[in-house]
């Protein structure tokens, strides 16, 4: 199983984010709040370092606000423009959820036929991973044109192209990647494939599905932003960066960065409750009784 | 007699094509009656797990005829007759052991009602009652396995296939393993074939060891083990046991000689 999760993360945001996972609890000890302190302190710690030598920094070398703004500026306009880049953070949270759900559910629907029938996984997969190579948020504009510059939808058909990918090749290669003598079990039991499909390849493929849908959830907020920046309406997080960049109001531009950032991390962190939830026997969440 | 549950005659088997073409087993001519313990024994590249795949349907035959329980191996197979135990045991990580043995009787469409108390008599039979919650990473190894012959079993198979199956199980851990076999053997009345290399186990729990040469693999002799049919701690001290262990080993040596003679 180990050896099998190794694979799966093959890019190195995937990397990144699965070092939050080596806090999972896998010694099953309690998380008594103490344990938490003590485990989430260093970084808590690190955190606010980086925050008093960027300050310090850029007060000590009179940094202009254009090059790096200040943390005290960037704080004071997250609380002073709170409620506009919320509302823009929420509209455009709209629109990567929308796309993610879009791209995840197409994903898998061709993940389900490419495990199902060998023609169409020889004939699609090799195409998908031609496609996966081009850089797809270069359809933003093509897709602005089709879909209409203010119909979300534009921005959310964007997000899943990108979403797509990766969870479509993952998916695809846990629902394959199965152990020959579970197929041979099965065979044993003459099991028909939708049986082996519903009983050993989709149990398989949900630790692929959801280290995908990790690295799935970082990239539609990323894309979605990108996709505002061709263009749309104005009420949004990634034009109103732009905006606020262009009237040199670089403190109101790090503001709706960091609203970004925090909703990229809660919607990892939800990824991260549905896994635990829709697989509490998997490795790295057992607890030793 | 009633007819044989296993009757192979001239079955061959080749794997690959050309260059890489292997044979596995040649002229392979065996039959098991209802109720035997047959062993399969033999050094490695012998074939044993090949012809208990081919008896299986895992794998079909390249020359030779094969009859299972007076049937085609692949609608004996469709008709669920045998039930198989691997070297590993092969549990669904994400079901409890009580699922794990309710899987075959899922996929035979068994009454809801029916499933539990099934997988519960069978997790009695391997006296493993009360660990039915428990998941299968929370077991030893032994367990695990014994988990694996209640599942194979759950469906009243009329054929048990095993493929070394304590292979990678401790001695002492075997040995206890081997008296459950024995005990579930005697309360079902299933037929069994076994794979293993191990000469003790398999003059230990047979009441017929199948010596197999490799290269290619075929039967180099057969040898009836007539122990009392009631083994236990004492039959392991049986002068007789030692007799049909050096039996089974000589045979095993002719065999491998006979081999590289040839």
């Amino acid at each position: 199983m180990t050896e099998r999760d190794d694979q799966i993360q093959e890019t190195s945001i995937t990397d990144v984010f699965a070092s939050f996972e080596g806090d999972v609890p896998a010694s099953g000890r309690r998380s008594t709040p103490a344990r938490l302190v003590r485990r989430y302190l260093p970084a808590v710690f690190a955190f606010l370092a980086v925050l008093l030598v960027w300050e310090g920094l850029t007060r000590l070398f009179g940094v202009e606000s254009f090059v790096l703004s200040k943390p005290s500026e960037i704080l004071n306009s997250f609380s002073e423009t709170s409620g506009l880049i919320w509302g823009a953070g929420m509209r455009t949270l709209f629109e990567a959820a929308g796309g993610f759900v879009i791209g995840t559910s197409l994903a898998v629907a061709t993940s389900l036929a490419a495990a199902h029938w060998v023609g169409f996984r020889q004939g699609v997969l090799p195409l998908a991973i031609v496609l996966n190579a081009t850089p797809i948020a270069a359809l933003a504009p093509i897709f602005n044109n089709w879909f209409g510059l203010t119909n979300p939808f534009s921005k959310m058909a964007v997000v899943a192209v990108v979403v797509y990918f990766p969870v479509m090749i993952n998916t695809t290669r846990g629902l394959l990647e199965v152990d020959p003598a579970e197929l041979e079990l099965m065979r044993s039991l003459a099991a028909s494939p939708s049986e082996v499909t519903r009983r050993i390849r989709i149990p398989r493929a949900l630790p692929y599905f959801f280290s995908s849908l990790k690295v799935a959830s970082v990239l539609s907020l990323i894309a979605a932003i990108i996709a505002e920046y061709f263009g749309g309406p104005q009420d949004v997080l990634g034009q109103y960066i732009v905006n606020r960049a262009q009237l040199f109001q670089f403190p109101d531009a790090w503001a709706a960065i960091l609203v970004a950032s925090i909703l990229g991390v809660v919607f990892y962190l939800l990824i991260l409750a549905a896994e635990r939830w829709l697989m509490p026997w998997h490795v790295s969440f057992r607890t030793s009784e | 007699m009633s007819a044989p549950v296993v009757e192979a005659r001239g079955l061959g088997k080749v794997f690959g094509t050309g260059e890489a073409e292997t044979e596995a087993l040649r002229g392979i001519d065996l039959e098991i009656a209802e109720g035997d313990f047959v062993s399969l024994i033999g050094p490695s590249g012998c074939g044993k797990s090949t012809l208990l795949r081919l008896i299986g349907d895992l794998v079909s035959p390249t020359t030779g005829t094969l009859v299972v329980n007076g049937k085609e191996p692949r609608q004996s197979r469709l008709d669920r007759d045998y039930g198989i135990v691997f070297q590993s045991a092969t549990l669904l990580d994400w079901r409890s052991v009580q699922k794990n043995v309710e899987l075959p009787l899922e996929i035979m469409d068994f009454p809801d009602a029916e499933r539990p108390t099934r997988a519960r008599e069978m997790l009695d039979l391997v006296q493993l009652t009360g660990f039915g919650d428990h998941h299968p990473w929370q077991l030893s190894g032994g367990m695990q396995q014994r988990v694996a012959i209640a599942r194979a079993l759950a469906f009243r198979p009329a054929l048990l296939l095993m493929d070394e199956p304590f292979g990678a199980l401790d001695e002492m851990t075997r040995e206890a393993m081997q008296q459950e076999v024995l005990r579930v053997w005697g309360e079902t009345g299933t037929s069994v074939v076994f794979v293993t290399h191990s000469i003790p186990e398999a003059v230990f729990l047979s009441t017929r060891v199948v010596v197999m040469s490799p290269r290619p693999g075929r039967i180099s002799d057969e040898i009836v083990v007539d122990l009392p049919p009631k083994r236990d701690l004492d039959t392991r001290e049986d002068p007789r046991y030692f007799e049909l262990v050096i039996e089974v080993r000589e045979a095993l040596r002719r065999g491998e000689s006979g081999s590289s003679g040839s």
